[in-house]
């Protein structure tokens, strides 16, 4: 499998980043050349074997429904980019 | 005798005797700061106003006889991906150039409570994708021993700090062997504790099935303290580990008898300086004579386990990092059209080409029609991995190796060859993989620049890890020596 500049701009739309043309051609032969390094996970034949998702497995944490303060508007505010009225605020979600 | 060069119990019974305060030892920090790291670099930002009130506090409390616990009034520092309430977070990202945070992580909240005092905030790699610090997008930390040569990484700052003298030691975080290789790049002791033995609530996510955060020290036996105070369960962190913890310091008996050490081959074979080789068969020659036995063991899959952490860790990543929007808190993209268009904006003028790189890997390794072949595949060679070590355990106390194949590298020698700098970590991935703990110990020079011995250990068994490294340390003077600067 080798990737293009196409899949690198369609993968990049994905991640909601945008690439300069030199960082799509950079990341087009870094990641092909990564992804051919990752082929060699092929010679193991995994067909019986289990995939570990974490290290050792934890089961269904839960607690009490119990109301606990959360964190005060204004200091959550702090770090806000923008805000209006206890809000943050963003550009225009439709045109 | 500088104060950071005094055992735990020395600063201990010099505070207690009023030969000493936690103020002097603030100040011994910032003058030290201020002495050298114009050179070496390792802050990315200072807490001094905080840190010499909170001293005098502790002065306080010290003389009110209010001191008992072994890390009370040690300077300490704190890699800049851990939170810390009002004193800015920047992962070394110009994303989170602004980031100012309003709550403390779990760690950072027990070293207060242990009475020590945080001096600043540690360089690291962007977001800790990196393994030479050459990824913080504010500068290179320099490795102490040579200042031409990297740190390590991604806790570049963090071990470069303590190999300094900077601070007495310091926190960092470990996904595929961020703790332990600076630590052996800059000659001191790193130690990557068992996954999820530390909480990580309030450690800035990179990959959640891997990260954990564990001490930079100047021995052991500080470590062993260290970990002490920062282990145990947190109902903040729901992949936190419900165990005992047990008293670390008690298992440093310097008695290793009998002890079964396995050494991997593949981690002593190709591509492994034959510097590097040297001082670990001549450190397995030191267990020999200390009564402990080994035997070369095979971990068969070694060979797979950096593609199976790249995809694993850069996919994580790219879900992780998806919270870095510009809506919240970072810095937002001033030019943008429309909401999206602020994402775009926002992420790509904040974050560097490494953190791109392996948001694009990760991105394309789950998106559709690709899931199967690259992450589930990567999950399941995870567990033979892990199957590996699980084997050589049955038969063994620990595994013994080189932390990294070679000393520190120069600066810039790998910057352009993603590919090369992610194999200087086939020692220590495959360890994260398997979520065991391990550390780092200083065990020769090569040229002037340390190497570190890997200790590995059984799943939730610090103890053994920490009383064979001490063994070693005790009966060696590699961990006394330090650079000139």
């Amino acid at each position: 499998m080798s990737i293009s500049i196409k899949d690198v701009e369609h993968v990049a739309n994905l991640a909601r980043l945008e690439l300069t043309e030199s960082e799509k051609e950079q990341f087009t032969g870094q990641l092909n050349a990564i992804l051919k390094y990752a082929e060699k996970l092929n010679e193991l034949n995994t067909d019986h074997i289990a995939p570990t998702s974490h290290a050792f497995e934890i089961n269904n944490v839960t607690r009490e429904d119990i109301t606990k303060p959360s964190l005060p508007i204004e200091k959550v505010l702090l770090n806000a980019p923008d805000d209006e009225d206890d809000q943050i605020k963003v550009p225009a979600v439709l045109e | 005798m500088a104060p950071f060069d005094l055992s735990l119990q020395e600063v201990g019974a010099k505070l207690r005797n009023k030969e000493l305060s936690v103020a002097e030892l603030v100040d011994a920090s910032y003058k030290r700061i201020a002495q050298t790291d114009e050179q070496i670099k390792a802050f990315i930002t200072l807490n001094e106003e905080a840190a010499r009130k909170q001293a005098i506090e502790l002065d306080n409390q010290l003389a009110a006889g209010q001191a008992s616990n072994p890390l009370f009034g040690l300077p300490v520092g704190i890699k800049d991906n851990i939170v810390t309430e009002g004193l800015l977070t920047t992962c070394a990202s110009q994303f989170l150039s602004n980031y100012n945070p309003i709550y403390d992580a779990t760690v950072t909240r027990k070293l207060r409570e242990a009475g020590t005092v945080n001096i600043g905030k540690l360089n690291m790699d962007e977001f800790a994708m990196g393994g030479s610090n050459e990824n913080s997008s504010y500068f290179v930390t320099r490795n102490p021993w040579n200042t031409e040569h990297v740190p390590g990484g991604s806790s570049g700052g963090s071990a470069a700090s303590v190999a300094a003298g900077q601070v007495y030691f310091s926190l960092g975080s470990d996904t595929g062997g961020s703790i332990r290789q600076p630590a052996a790049y800059c000659g001191i002791v790193g130690l990557k504790p068992t996954y999820g033995l530390v909480s990580r609530f309030g450690l800035v996510a990179f990959a959640s099935s891997l990260d954990q955060i564990g001490p930079l020290t100047k021995n052991v036996e500080d470590a062993a303290y260290a970990l002490q105070a920062i282990a145990g369960h947190d109902p903040n962190e729901s992949t936190s580990a419900n165990v005992s913890i047990p008293n670390y310091a008690e298992s440093l008996t310097g008695d290793v008898k009998g002890l079964r050490i396995a050494v991997p081959k593949e981690y002593l074979g190709e591509g492994i300086d034959p510097r590097v080789k040297d001082a670990i068969m001549a450190a397995l020659k030191k267990y020999e004579e200390l009564g402990a036995t080994w035997e070369e063991v095979s971990l068969p899959h070694t060979e797979y386990a950096i593609a199976t952490y790249y995809l694993l860790a850069s996919s994580e990543a790219s879900s992780n990092l998806a919270r870095f929007d510009g809506v919240r808190y970072g810095v937002r993209a001033t030019d943008a059209e429309n909401l999206i268009d602020m994402y775009r904006k926002s992420r790509s003028q904040g974050f560097g080409a490494e953190v791109k790189r392996r948001i694009m890997l990760g991105t394309y390794a789950l998106s559709s029609g690709y899931y199967d072949a690259y992450y589930l595949k990567a999950q399941k060679v995870r567990t033979l991995i892990k199957q590996d070590f699980e084997k050589v355990f049955e038969k063994f106390d620990i595994i013994v190796g080189p932390t990294a194949p070679t000393p520190a590298f120069k600066i810039g020698e790998q910057v352009g060859d993603p590919l090369t700098m992610y194999l200087n970590d086939i020692c220590t991935i495959p360890v994260s993989l398997a979520g065991i703990p391990a550390i780092s110990i200083p065990c020769g020079m090569a040229d002037g620049l340390p190497i570190g011995l890997q200790i590995i250990g059984k799943a939730f068994d610090e103890s053994t890890v920490l009383r064979s490294a001490h063994a070693f340390e005790i009966n060696t003077e590699f961990h006394k020596q330090r650079p000139s600067l």
